[in-house]
Order: C-alpha cells, then structure tokens, then sequence
C-alpha cells in the first residue's frame, strides 16, 4: 500500500462522501415536493404526457405503473434496435440487431443493467445510442431513485395508504438531479477532452500514408450519465478504458465521483426524510465502510505481483499492470472498478478479466452482496433497506422487544417479501452460472479453462441478475443462451428486487410510527453499523462462497502454485 | 424473580426419561412439518440412509455417509427432545391441576327460591347459567359467580397458598373458581362456564401446550429460517454443476453435511422450545397467560398502568410525624395522640400508636384507668376520657368542631402544608384545647421507585391510576417516581387512557379485579386479572395472576423481554455459527482438486473425513448445549436497549462466530486421538 494509493483512496472517499450531504438534502426536496423552482416546465411536462401530478398511488399503484413504464420502454428500445438502420442518425448504416441481441440489450437497458453483449461501435447507431439507450439511461435511473423516494415516504409517515406518483417522481428527479448535473459533467467532460459529435466516424491519413478509421460520436452526455445513474453502458466497446471516455486521470476522478454520488446522497435524504439524520448516517457509515475496504482490498489484491510473472523475470513494474491501461495505473483502475462494482454501474476502466484472482473476487463479491455499497441509483438504497430490516429483525430480539425499525414493526410480511428478493437474486445467479456450465454453449463462450473460466461464467449471471453490466471480458456473451438467459436474469433481478421493496413500502406505509424509548433498538450508531455489515455479509454473501471458493479462490492458489489462465 | 410454585430442576430424571421417548415418537413427518429447518434436516438424514444403504448393496465404501446419516438423525432427535422436554416440564404441572379436577357431585338448584333443595348432578353436566349450592367441605364444581352467601375457600389446588380467603356475593370478590374448596359457610353459585372450558381445564390445556399456536413472532421467524433453508438448497444444489465443471465430484453425503450445517438447524431446534420455556417460566410464576401472544406483547409494553393502592403505596396510610401548635411540647402532644388513639382499631390508629413508641418511647398497651371512646365512621373520632379530661383526635373538621374559638396561628398552615404534600391531616386536643395535628402518609413501598427507574431504562413509563385527588395524588406520584398520573380515576378514565396510548402506537398493560376493570382489561394490550376478582375481569384479560398480586406486572413485562431476548439470542447465534463452518467444510471438499485450498482450513483439521464429521457433531451437540439455555432464558437486565443489545451481540454474535471454530477443532481433535476418519 503505497503512500500515493492511500492517499488517492482517501481523496475519491472524501469528495464522494463530503458531497452525499449536500445532495442528500437537495434530494430530499425534489422527494417530499418543496424544491419547486422548474414548476412550469414541469407542468409543460405534465400535460404534454398526460400525468395527473396530483392522482395519489398505492404501492400497487406505483408497482403497476413502474412495470407499464418498463414494458413500455422495453418495447420501445427493441423496436428502435431491430429498425435502427432505417432510423434516423446512423451516418454509418449499421444494420438492425438480430432479435436474441435486441432482446438481451433491450432487457438490459431498460433494468439499468447496461450489460452490452453488442460491439457498440459497429452494432448501434448514432441516433439510438441517442435516444434508445441515453434516454433509458435517464428514465432507469430515475424510476430507481423514485422507488427508493417511495420507500421512504413508508417510513416517514404513520399509517398513510400513499407511496407517490411514479411518474411525477421520474419527472422531478430527472429534471431537478439527473439533468443538471449530468450537463455540467458532460461540459466538464468535454473540457477533459470527450467528444460529442454527431459527424459520424472520422477517417484520417496517417503518417505512414495507410488510412484509419475513428469511432466518435455524441460520446460526453452519454458518459456522464452512464455513471451519474449508475447505468455503465459505453458508447466504445471498450467502455471508460477508450481515449474518449475516459481520457485522463482528471475525467477518471470525475466519473468515480459521478457513479458513487447518489447512492450516498440517498440514505442523507432518508435520514432528512425520515426526521432522523443519524439513522440515514448509520446506513450511510455501513455503505461507506464496506466500500473503502473493498477499495482498499481491490488495489492491495492488484499490488501484489504475479508470482508466476515475477519468477519468470516478467513483471516489469510493481504489481498487476495487465490489462490496465497505462495512464491511469493501478490505483485509478482498481478504484473505479470497485466503484462500478460497488454500484450498479458496471463500467469499467481496466479489464477484469486480467486481474488477479483476488482481484477480480472483490467485484465479484461486491456484485453478490446484493450491490448495497452504495448500490445502484435507489436500488442500492432499497436492498440496504432490506438487510437493515433484516438485522433489526434478527439481533432486534435481544432487546426484548418484538423488532421494529424506525417505529415500523416487522413482522411476517416484510420478512416474506426481503427474503424473496435474496432468494431471487441467489437463484439466477448460482442456478444460471452452474446450468451454463453443464450446456455446450455456455462452455463455448469461456474464453479461459479451469477456474478462471467459472469466474467468468459466474460474474456473467451474477452481473447481470445484479443489474451491473460489467463483465470479465474474457466471456462471449453474444450467444442464444446468455443473450435470453442473461436477459431474464436481468429482468428477474431488477423487479423481483423492486416490486418486493415496493410491497413492503405498503405494508409499511400503513403502520403506525412506533414513538422511540429507552427500550427501542437503537440504529444510529456505531453498533448498528457493525451489526448491519455483519448482517449483508452473512445474509448477503455467504451463499456464494462455495462457488467463489471454485472460482476466484482456487484460481489464486494455483496462481501461487505456478499455474495461470 | 421469586416462584411460589416448585421449581423443576433442569435435569429431573422423569421429565428427561419420558422426553427421549417423546422425542422419538416426534420424528413422526407428519407433526415435523410443522418445523421447516428440523423437517429439512430429517428428509436429508433419510436421503443419506439410503444412500449409506445403497453403497453397501453395492459393497462400495459406506462408513463415511453411515456416520453422517447417524449424526443428522441425532440432529433431527436433538430438536425434537428440545421440544419434548420443555412440554415435560409443563406437563408436570399439568399433573398437578388434574388432581383437582376430580370429577365432584354438585348440588343443581332447581328453584332459585330453595335454595337448600338441591338435585345431585355430575360436575361435567353443569351448564353455564345452573345454579349450585356449595356448603363446607364441598369442592366447587365449576367456575362461577356467587349469588349469594359470603364463605372462605381454599383456592390452594390452583394458587399454591394454602390459606384461605374470602369470596361473597357482589363486589369484586364474587368469583369461584372450580376444583377449589369451600372451608366454611355455604354459597349460591350461578355457574359461567360450560363443561371442558373451565379455567381449571383450560390452565391444563395451556400448560400442557396443547393449545399452542405460534406467535406472530415465531411466524415470522420461521419464514425467515425456512427462506434462509431455501437459500442454501439453491447454493448446495447448484455447488455439483460448478464443481463438476472442474472436475470435482461431490458425494450425497459431503453434500448433505455441508446443507445441514450451514441451514439453522440449532434456533430450528430450539424455538419451540423456548416459547413453551416461556409460558412455563410465567405459570411458576404463578400467572397464567391464555396465549403466547400475551407473552410477547408484554415484552412490547410501553406504559404500565398501576394502581396506586396496594402497587405503589401500602394499603394502608400511616402516622409518619406529629405537629404540636406553638406553646405545647412534642411529648405533651406524643402523649395526647396515644390516649386519643386507645380507642382507634383501624389500622391507621394503630400506626399512630407504633409512630409515638417509636419516636417517643410510650408504651402503646400502657392503659391508665379511664373511658376509651371508640372510633366510629358518624364521629370521626376516637378518644379517652380520663378524671374529667378528654382526649380527642380524628378528622381535622370534627376536632375543630370539639375546640372552642378559632385554631391558633401557624396550625391552619399546618394542615395546609401536610394535604399539599399528599398525606392526610389529623387533629389532637385536649378537652377544648387545640393540641396538634398528626399526619398520616400514604407510605410508599420501599424499593419501588428504583423499579420505576429501571423500567424507565426500559423504556417503559409508569402511570399511577388512583381514586385520590390531584393534589395528593401528584405528591405520591413525585415521591413514587412515576411518569405520569390518572387521578380521580373512574373505569372510563383507564379505558380513554389506554385507548389514546395505543393511538399513539403504544402497548399498555395493566391489572385489574373488579367487573368495572373489565373493558380496560380488555382494551389494554396485556390485561392482567387478580385471580380474586370477578368472573368478568378474569374473562376480559388475556392473563390471570394466581396471586393476586398487582406489583407482579413488572416481573410479568420482565418474563415476556427474556422470551424475546432468548429467541432473539440463539437466532444470531444460530446464524453467525456458519462462518466457520465453511471454513472447515469448504477446504475439506475441494483440496483433492485445488490443493491450494488448504489454506483455508485454518483450524487445520486433519483430514477432510474429519473435517466435515466434526462440523456435523458440532452442529447436533450445539443444540443440545444449548437446551438448558432455551428453558432457562437469557437473563434480562434492565439496563436499556443500547447497553443490552451490546452485551447480547457481543455474547451471542461474536460469541456465535467463535464458538464453533473452537468446538469443531476439540472435535476433531478428539476424533484424531480415536483415529477415525485419520
């Protein structure tokens, strides 16, 4: 661990979390209706689309209509996938996707996954990179922020029926959060030297007199919306390691910060929301430490030489360059994967498929605990809401009082529900990874044998059941099997996660508020924070280490034994 | 905590005897299913039998899924002698009630107008509404309410307390209870229960644990055991199609051990068992509670409804300092007080009398020749009348009534400053001369307000219900140390009180006697019914204290925290214990294929064999280590949640975490010395 890593680790943690204040308070705002100073666009808004702002939804109510929504824009985006080439903006006459890979992407998309088993560059058209995939870059995100809005209006209010009006929720956070700071980071991003052109390839002379083709396009508010809501999709195939992503370590930090921003800026809001700060702090703190030791780990397990390397009189620098793109190094790759992982990003600036086993095993885990470090834009929220309700409910009982969290009992119901989404998320992921690997197929797509070659089968499924879209890049996901399976995974892990939270938020929303005593459990403080982390690593995590232990685990030790994929 | 009731010890011979039996008659699927983890656990041990059978058809190698399948059945038989010995200890009592339902001949009344002309009827016939006609000696055959008559009866075949007590028409004392005895006089009884729902044979039924429902709690619970069991099937199911991929094969029985251990088997065992341990623990405390329910919301309550009398203050008041007026020494009034008191029988007469002994040194039986004037209620006052001197004391009004002209300065303010301070004036004089004023306390039992403050570390407040005015009552309340107060209570007062509690999302409990408690009763969360007081009461609450002891309430809410705590305690403890065992059965399973592994068994386990069999014997003896723990109950200290949540995680969470690793390694170690599996 060097000095400049340490320090580096330290400055992402300390602009992220100094920021999640503020935002959290403006959040809180745009949730509970008094940030106002956009009313008449709104009202245009309004009445162009048809929204009654003030028609009041039930957690059904706001369950159906978020699933219309999705089916909606699902069909939408397959529909300008399998017709771009007819569609406007596609100066290189890129055909339409076959209907697995239209399918697949258009799952993808529309769950906030970003899982990309298409070439972009060759694959997607200008005009639908534009308004089929950036425009659900904006909507997934913010239908994810308006579930976790509805989950706090539960808590904050005794025995209501109400959850909100998705549709005015989508509307507000687009216009109040997303906009705003993804056009100032798309400025700041084309200062940093991003393009945003809608000129069509560049074809360029070089100096040895051959000619070259350059992939561009409206790349910069793609990419600051990528990361601000957690979506991960790159305009490249190559994601935020390509020149125009990601072009410096300045843009790097800047989209670290983006992808990490909200997800910490949510608990402030629900301590705000709720009426007590500290509580929102405690998730906030739990988040925040099982992120900066995973950024801790990440860089430590990429530090380490590769002993193989090493021995063979190869390892040029100190640590796991492969795979890294050199004007980042170590540290700023190591960062950003494990804040895309944290997430539900996705993105990536460096190749997971070379990193060390150990490595690669932390956005793996990061992935498998259900992303609640901070997690994906509302989502992450709500499963830290599901493992904070399933701590009180476990340790709850050793105060002697049936268990309740912020005044809200829980009781069968809400137990139900949280389970479900584990199960869920448990099943595609283990079920999904072991059932491609009994299948030609999905043999067929490991790029690399022994355990490195389940690693990737087993990031694939749990990438996308996860909704986060990255990917070892070694597996060729561009198959029948993982093009629908996957597609599915992603659909079952997105709403078997959010209708869940959704009905709880209900359930919840019509209890009473418990008033707080002595004898109440206390979740503000140091206690509760250890106790939750404990809570997502055991209920979260443990399940999957008989197959991190075949995948990730094993590989190490056999890199140690001189062996490598 | 004190029982009046024996105590069973943990290992009472009979009770462990009948409850190995039991728990071999329990592995009955049918009645299993009930417990998802066990039930799981006793389907796997099944498979790993036939498996085990299998490969020894086929002679292939067997011991290895034959000890394991010995060692999950032993797991299932863990569970199910958890349970059956926790009914033991219950039915043991249960016993005990039955002798008292002997099946008696009652006396029908066939015209309410004859009474003495009765029809000999068998107990189990009576039906609710009969009238009966008990005499001396009779056993009471049915629960009922006393039409007429006052007698004493022995209630001890359901109380334990062998002397008798009073029981007369009307008022709050008008209740019988069947199988009790009358010792005395003779009563009309209108019978209020049919045959089979009295509360003799309903305390069997709740003892014996026939009538047991789980509790909102324990369904709750339980779905998160049985999702938490359905989560590792998954993981365990799927573990052959990734470990086949690299080559690895996985036996049924690696499989089986590794699904059991890591499924909570030991809070699956265990939770029956401890509800039943709780019921158990209230009714040797002599309270019975009709559900399981009661129990947990008494460990919910938020505010305690106590009344003042007999809770909070002693029954009765008493003298606690005199006041002469100015230009009459101490003595002189001591004096003046005992000679007017000689005729005062109550016991605030007699309190006076101690207060001058005490403090003065006058004999109280020293009784000089004279008249003593006894206390009447038209008088108010007592007295002694001596060689022409009268000595008076008594209300303050009817001595001002004996003096002539106006009390002296300084006297009124007197008066004044003793009602203020919530304790009740009396004045002494001597013929026609004011001599002083006396004041009687209401005397507040000691220790009580250090239990207030405990349970205001609970977060429980108090509230004092009493019939007195604001004024006195608000000044037992400050010395008492409530959080609020009801004064000049009526029943409809309690019943809005606890209304708009509960509308503020708070739990209530209280105790009550009379008929007009019984909507209160009802109402509140937690009602508990003196086991004196009326058939209406005992009805309208959801427990019934055998003592009549209202101060009891408190240990009640105590009995119903440890419940909770002991569930909650060997759930986390439950689930922290699989850490380790993936350290230990993970390594074992894959080292044959990924040598490397190796150093993950960080107890360094000596073989994989003994490995995975030492996992499996820890995760059986665990549960039945812990079985005296379920029945006894983690101790409750009220302490607040935060000090308590601290202690109990880092007890049972830490405590969970190492445990294991360090009972798996003595475990294989020992295996080690007996060379099996090495």
């Amino acid at each position: 661990m060097t000095w400049h890593a340490t320090l580096y680790i330290a400055l992402v943690l300390a602009l992220v979390l100094g920021a999640a204040f503020p935002l959290g308070t403006w959040l809180a705002r745009v949730f509970d209706g008094t940030a106002d100073f956009l009313a008449p666009v709104e009202r245009g808004i309004y009445r162009l689309c048809g929204i009654d702002p003030n028609e009041k939804m039930g957690w059904r109510g706001y369950a159906l209509a978020l699933l219309a929504l999705s089916v909606v824009h699902f069909l939408l985006l397959y529909a300008i996938l399998r017709l771009q080439y007819w569609l406007p903006f596609n100066p290189e006459h890129i055909p339409g996707m076959p209907p697995g890979l239209a399918f697949n992407t258009a799952a993808s998309f529309t769950t906030n996954t970003n899982w990309q088993a298409y070439t972009p560059e060759s694959q997607i058209s200008d005009g639908a990179q534009m308004f089929g995939l950036t425009v659900h870059m904006f909507i997934s995100a913010a239908a994810g922020i308006a579930v976790a809005a509805a989950l706090m209006r539960a808590f904050a209010a005794g025995r209501i029926a109400v959850l909100g009006n998705l549709y005015v929720d989508i509307v507000r956070i687009t216009l109040y959060v997303l906009l705003p700071i993804s056009l100032v980071a798309a400025v700041l991003l084309l200062a940093g030297g991003v393009p945003m052109t809608l000129a069509g390839f560049a074809h360029v002379h070089t100096l040895t007199g051959g000619t070259q083709t350059i992939a561009r396009g409206p790349v910069a508010l793609q990419e600051a919306i990528k990361e601000l809501g957690t979506n991960g999709g790159g305009f490249f195939n190559a994601n935020s390691a390509h020149p125009f992503e990601n072009p410096n370590a300045w843009t790097n930090l800047l989209e670290i910060w983006l992808i990490l921003v909200i997800g910490f800026a949510l608990p402030i809001a629900f301590g705000r929301m709720v009426g007590r700060a500290r509580d929102g702090v405690a998730l906030f703190a739990a988040m925040a430490v099982i992120l900066a030791v995973a950024m801790f780990g990440g860089y430590a397990a990429e530090a380490a030489n590769n002993p193989v390397l090493v021995h063979a009189g190869l390892a040029a620098a100190p640590g796991n360059m492969v795979g890294k793109e050199v004007r980042f190094g170590i540290v700023q790759s190591t960062s950003f994967n494990v804040a895309a992982t944290a997430t539900s990003c996705g993105a990536v600036n460096s190749f997971l498929d070379s990193y060390t086993p150990l490595g690669g095993l932390v956005s793996l885990f990061l992935m498998q605990l259900g992303e609640v470090a901070p997690g994906g834009v509302g989502s992450g929220f709500a499963g830290m809401i599901l493992f904070a309700l399933l701590a009180v409910f476990v340790a709850g009982l050793m105060v002697g009082r049936t268990p309740e969290y912020l005044g809200k009992k829980i009781e069968s119901r809400e137990i139900k529900l949280a389970m479900l989404a584990v199960l869920i998320q448990t099943l595609f992921i283990l079920l999904g990874a072991g059932a491609s690997l009994l299948t030609k197929s999905g043999l067929g797509s490991l790029a690399s044998g022994g355990p490195h070659g389940l690693s990737e089968m087993l990031y694939g499924w749990t990438s996308a059941t996860e909704n986060n879209g990255s990917a070892f890049a070694g597996l060729a996901a561009n198959t029948a099997l993982l093009n629908y399976g996957l597609g599915f995974a992603m659909l079952a892990g997105r709403f078997a996660v959010l209708i869940p939270v959704l009905a709880i938020g209900g359930s919840l929303a019509a209890k009473p508020v418990l008033p707080r005593s002595a004898g109440s459990f206390p979740t503000d403080g140091l206690l509760f924070v250890s106790l939750l982390i404990g809570v997502v690593v055991v209920l979260g995590g443990l399940q999957f280490m008989p197959a991190d232990t075949l995948g990730p685990l094993a590989e190490q030790t056999l890199m140690h034994a001189g062996k490598l994929f | 905590m004190t029982s009046k009731a024996e105590t069973i010890s943990l290992f009472d011979r009979a009770i462990l005897t009948r409850a190995a039996r039991d728990a071999v008659v329990k592995l009955n699927p049918m009645t299993l299913a009930r417990n998802p983890v066990i039930f799981t656990t006793e389907v796997i041990a099944a498979l790993v039998s036939l498996d085990a059978t299998h490969a020894a058809l086929l002679h292939r190698p067997a011991a290895f899924a034959a000890v394991i399948a010995v060692w999950l059945w032993i797991t299932v038989l863990f569970a199910t002698f958890a349970e059956a010995v926790a009914e033991g200890r219950g039915r043991v009592r249960a016993d005990a009630l039955r002798q008292a339902r002997t099946d008696t001949v009652a006396k029908l009344i066939v015209d309410r107008a004859e009474p003495h002309i009765y029809k000999p009827t068998r107990a189990s016939d009576l039906r609710r509404g009969d009238l009966v006609f008990v005499e001396a000696g009779d056993l009471i055959p049915s629960d009922g309410e006393i039409v007429e008559g006052i007698a004493s009866v022995n209630e001890s075949a359901i109380t334990g307390e062998s002397a008798p007590v009073i029981r007369e028409a009307g008022g709050d004392r008008s209740a019988v209870t069947g199988g009790t005895q009358l010792v005395s006089d003779w009563l009309v009884i209108r019978v209020a229960a049919d045959p089979g729902a009295t509360f003799l044979d309903r305390m069997i039924a709740l003892v014996e644990g026939a009538e047991r429902r789980k509790t909102p709690n324990e369904i709750a619970l339980d779905i998160l055991l049985a999702g938490l069991t359905l989560i590792f099937v998954i993981a365990i199911a799927t573990l052959p199609m990734l470990a086949g991929y690299g080559g690895t094969h996985l036996s049924i029985a690696v499989l089986a051990a590794l699904f059991v251990c890591l499924i909570p088997t030991t809070i699956g065992g265990l939770l029956s068992a401890i509800g039943i341990a709780g019921m158990d623990r209230l009714i040797r405390f002599n309270v019975v509670a009709t559900s399981g329910r009661a129990v947990e919301a008494a460990g919910d309550v938020d505010a305690l409804l106590l009344d003042k009398t007999g809770t909070i203050t002693f029954g009765n008041r008493m003298a606690s300092a005199i006041y002469p007026v100015p230009g009459v020494a101490e003595p002189t009034l001591a004096e003046a007080a005992r000679l007017a008191s000689l005729g005062d029988d109550t016991p605030e007469g007699r309190s006076i009398l101690a207060l001058v002994r005490d403090r003065y040194g006058l004999d109280p039986s020293a009784r000089p020749a004279g008249t003593v004037v006894p206390f009447t209620a038209t008088t108010r006052v007592s007295g002694f009348d001596a060689d022409g001197v009268a000595w008076r004391k008594g209300a303050v009004d009817s001595v001002l009534a004996l003096i002539a002209g106006p009390p002296q300065a300084g006297f009124t303010e007197t008066i004044d400053r003793i009602a203020r301070a919530g304790s009740t004036p009396l004045a002494v004089c001597r013929d026609r001369t004011l001599l002083g004023a006396i004041e009687l306390k209401d005397i507040v039992k000691p220790g009580i307000r250090a239990r207030f403050d405990a349970l205001r570390r609970m977060g429980i407040r108090t509230v004092m219900v009493t019939g007195d005015n604001r004024v006195t009552a608000a000044a037992i309340a400050a010395e008492a140390g409530v959080d609020d107060v009801i004064a000049e209570a009526t029943p409809q007062d309690k019943l809005a009180y606890i209304r708009r509690a509960q509308t503020e999302g708070r739990l209530v409990a209280m105790c009550g006697d009379g008929t007009n408690d019984a909507p209160a009763l009802a109402q509140a969360d937690v009602g508990v019914a003196m086991q004196t007081g009326t058939q209406a009461a005992r009805e309208a609450g959801n427990m019934v204290d055998l003592d009549s002891d209202p101060t009891k309430l408190i240990e009640i809410v105590e009995i119903g925290k440890q419940l909770l705590i002991t569930r909650g305690a060997l759930t986390t403890f439950s689930i922290a214990n699989d850490i380790s065992k993936y350290f230990a059965i993970l390594p074992a399973i894959f080292v044959a294929t990924y040598p490397g592994l190796q150093s993950l068994n960080v107890m360094r386990l000596a073989t994989p064999e003994s490995a995975i069999l030492s996992a499996v014997i820890f995760n059986a003896l665990i549960i039945v280590a812990l079985v005296p723990l379920a029945l006894r109950g983690v101790r409750f200290r009220p302490v607040g949640a935060a000090a308590l949540l601290r202690r109990n995680l880092l007890i049972y969470g830490l405590g969970g975490i190492v445990a294991p690793f360090l009972g798996i390694k003595a475990i294989d170690m020992i295996l080690s010395a007996l060379h099996i599996f090495t």
